[in-house]
């Protein structure tokens, strides 16, 4: 079964096309990374996934477990199991880190139709993530990426991403500006998630994570749209030849 | 049902022995202001002929001052001579008769904050049989303040109990000639709140005005006085969260507080009086003069306030920091909403030495509403090694509200230090899809991130109250994005 299917997708921002018809499917229980030079779409692609307000749908279809999901609020989409990691998380001063965690598990839960956990329960699920992702509990206290340094802030993701379970995760450049051991940490969460009703969609700049998270399937995007899929191998050639020889062949959309 | 009657009956004898109402004659003053209608006040309350001079000597200072115009809100002119000055006990044909009559959004919101179906009828000005007040729980306790040497109880009873310690203090604060509505207030002021703690006593108990059953129609022209003796600590919470109705437009009250050496004074102030409708219509005028001093060495006066009603807010509650080494502090979130407009800030007056104050000042706005804070924080001459820190925040939703900051400094004293901090920001769109991307309902979110922006202010506050007031955000700015 197929968890996630893009049809034709076109979108702007701020009236600028991005994307220009870009096709996907990531079935069920897959990895797949997605690759492309700067200024390709690949950011547009992640926050139209998710429903960022200002990125607009000129057309095209977005199926997420068979259903439409254009028709979601954000919120809604998250609570269908719609996971973006940001590239840059942002702060909000005050609100307590655990606090938050708690309340988007809780939204979660309630959306689904099950109990919402107390502090108790919550607790001792947490202690296990923490562990996970080599967080430090004091982090917990703090407010929400708030004076958090960047490898923190990747964690803080990678914790949220580990407590919430997502059917579908977006890794937005999860990877960019960490260290190995960070880099480390960011995969052992994915692959602590893999199973056969999970996917995982990773969006990167280099083949470096993929070493430590192998994915079924690598695809490239440029010019808003996919030019070229493969398997492991291709991320390992674009290494190599960089993109320049993909993107000779391929036009421009409208 | 007899047994209903039995209890509003035992209720209401039980405010009579306690003395908490002074008059239950429906006695109604014709509308107008002249110096008959202070000596029928005085008279009527039983005052000590000092007391009438001092509020005769301050309607003649009313009459030579000018209604100040420099606080940046608009209304239209109050008509000084159009206000009945005595009206309490209220008429109760001047009531609602019954819930049907009151603004259907004002019941939603009690619904919201969860208020009892039989309060809500005496919030909205209903007239009812009896007050439902926690007559039990504030007679049981007043006897164990007695035992300490607590003195609480309305300001009449003070005036008529304790005539030389009114006295002493009343006025030594704010002057009758302070400001224009203080002049106005010393002139006619109704009724309101009176503490004494005596030498080296920490008061076991919060102390609010929740319990004092004739609290209810004392609105218009309070007037509070609390008085912590050397040593004495104490806490006093002001006001409820559930909006409140009341048909005298203007609110002119005044809080005087005094802290003598090593005294602490703790004063939290949740005001939620009826804002106005959305289009503006409506609403009180809430014009008030607070202010504390700080008269001994090491003493401490903290003020705490959540400002969500009125549909004008003119406020400052302020610190006079008189002796040596004492503390002023000033915590406030003032949130506007609709067409609301608030001017409110602080004064720390630095005159003792090694002096220090804090003012952390949060404002938030939505609709078309305007809030200012404006403080001033001077360091007299004497303040040698004074510090005053001072951040001002505020946070605007949508683009048709306003956020002004004035501070004014002024410092006479090389030994000191002032510090401002002044920041400005939107509700960002970035914030709201993180929290809504992790599940959260968009007016969730909103909660969540004016709530983070208020903490500072909200763990200053006892617990209870830091609760509700989050709550009372959360119901005040429904429907102020998306």
């Amino acid at each position: 079964m197929n968890l996630l299917e893009i049809k034709g997708l076109e979108a702007s921002v701020g009236g600028k096309p991005i994307l220009h018809g870009l096709d996907l499917v990531v079935p069920m229980g897959e990895v797949h990374a997605i690759m492309g030079p700067n200024g390709s779409g690949k950011s547009t692609l992640s926050y139209v996934l998710a429903g960022k307000d200002g990125y607009e749908v000129t057309a095209g279809e977005v199926l997420y477990k068979g259903k439409n999901l254009l028709d979601l609020a954000p919120e809604e989409r998250a609570a269908e199991g719609l996971f973006l990691a940001f590239q840059y998380p942002v702060a909000i001063p005050g609100v307590n880190n655990m606090y938050f965690l708690k309340a988007a598990l809780n939204a979660q839960r309630k959306h689904n139709g099950e109990e919402e956990l107390d502090a108790v329960d919550f607790m001792n699920l947490l202690d296990g993530k923490l562990e996970l992702v080599g967080l430090d509990r004091d982090l917990l206290k703090r407010s929400v990426n708030d004076g958090f340094s960047g490898g923190e802030k990747k964690r803080n993701e990678i914790l949220q991403m580990a407590v919430l379970e997502p059917t579908l995760s977006i890794l937005d450049e999860t990877d960019s500006g960490l260290d190995i051991d960070a880099l480390k940490v960011i995969a052992d969460g994915v692959n602590s998630l893999r199973a056969p009703d999970r996917s995982t969609l990773l969006i990167t700049h280099y083949q470096r994570l993929l070493d430590y998270i192998v994915p079924d399937r690598v695809h490239v995007l440029a010019r808003g749209r996919i030019i070229k899929s493969g398997d492991r191998h291709l991320a390992l050639e674009l290494e190599e030849r960089g993109y320049a020889w993909l993107l000779e062949g391929s036009e421009t959309g409208a | 049902m007899s047994s209903d009657t039995d209890h509003i009956e035992k209720v209401t004898s039980q405010d009579y022995e306690w003395g908490f109402v002074t008059d239950i004659e429906q006695e109604k003053l014709e509308p107008g202001l002249n110096e008959g209608v202070i000596r029928f006040i005085s008279a009527k309350k039983g005052e000590p002929k000092p007391l009438l001079e001092w509020r005769l000597a301050a309607f003649e200072a009313w009459k030579t001052m000018e209604e100040p115009d420099w606080a940046k809100v608009g209304y239209p002119a109050i008509d000084y001579q159009s206000i009945s000055y005595y009206a309490a006990p209220k008429n109760d044909d001047d009531r609602p008769k019954s819930l049907d009559e009151v603004d259907p959004e004002l019941l939603e919101t009690y619904e919201k904050l969860g208020i009892p179906l039989h309060e809500r009828a005496a919030l909205a000005g209903v007239a009812v049989d009896a007050v439902f007040d926690s007559v039990s729980v504030a007679t049981t306790y007043k006897g164990k303040l007695e035992e300490m040497g607590i003195i609480f109880c309305s300001l009449s009873e003070a005036v008529r109990e304790h005539p030389d310690l009114v006295l002493k203090y009343l006025g030594s604060v704010v002057p009758v000639r302070d400001n224009f509505f203080a002049a106005l207030n010393s002139a006619v002021f109704s009724d309101g709140s009176f503490v004494y703690i005596p030498k080296g006593v920490r008061c076991p108990m919060e102390l609010s005005t929740y319990f004092r059953i004739n609290a209810a129609d004392t609105g218009q022209f309070e007037r509070t006085l609390i008085v912590a003796d050397e040593g004495a600590h104490v806490s006093y919470l002001e006001g409820c969260t559930a909006p409140k109705r009341d048909e005298n437009q203007l609110h002119a009250a005044v809080v005087e507080l005094v802290a003598l050496k090593d005294a602490t004074i703790k004063y939290s102030t949740v005001q939620n009086w009826y804002p106005g409708d959305k289009d503006g219509k409506g609403g009180i005028f809430n014009f008030v003069t607070k202010r504390g001093l700080c008269k001994g060495d090491r003493s401490k006066i903290s003020w705490t306030q959540v400002e969500t009603g009125s549909a004008i807010t003119w406020k400052y509650p302020s610190c006079v920091l008189k002796g040596d080494d004492s503390v002023g502090e000033f915590y406030s979130v003032a949130l506007t909403n609709n067409h609301q407009q608030a001017d409110t800030g602080t004064k720390m007056v630095h005159l003792g030495r090694n002096t220090r104050s804090t003012i952390v000042s949060k404002g938030i706005s939505a609709g078309f509403a305007q809030n200012t804070y404006r403080g001033l924080v001077r360091i007299g001459k004497g303040a040698r090694g004074a510090r005053n820190h001072s951040q001002c925040d505020s946070l605007l939703m949508g683009s048709t509200c306003g956020a002004h900051t004035f501070p004014y400094i002024e410092v006479k004293n090389r030994h000191s230090e002032v510090e401002h901090e002044a920041t400005t920001s939107r509700i960002s769109e970035d914030q709201l899809f993180y929290l809504r991307q992790r599940g959260i309902k968009e007016e969730d979110a909103v909660n969540m991130i004016v709530n983070g922006f208020c903490k500072e202010v909200f763990r200053e506050l006892p617990m209870e109250f830091a609760v509700e007031a989050q709550k009372l955000l959360e119901v005040s700015l429904e429907g102020a994005v998306g």
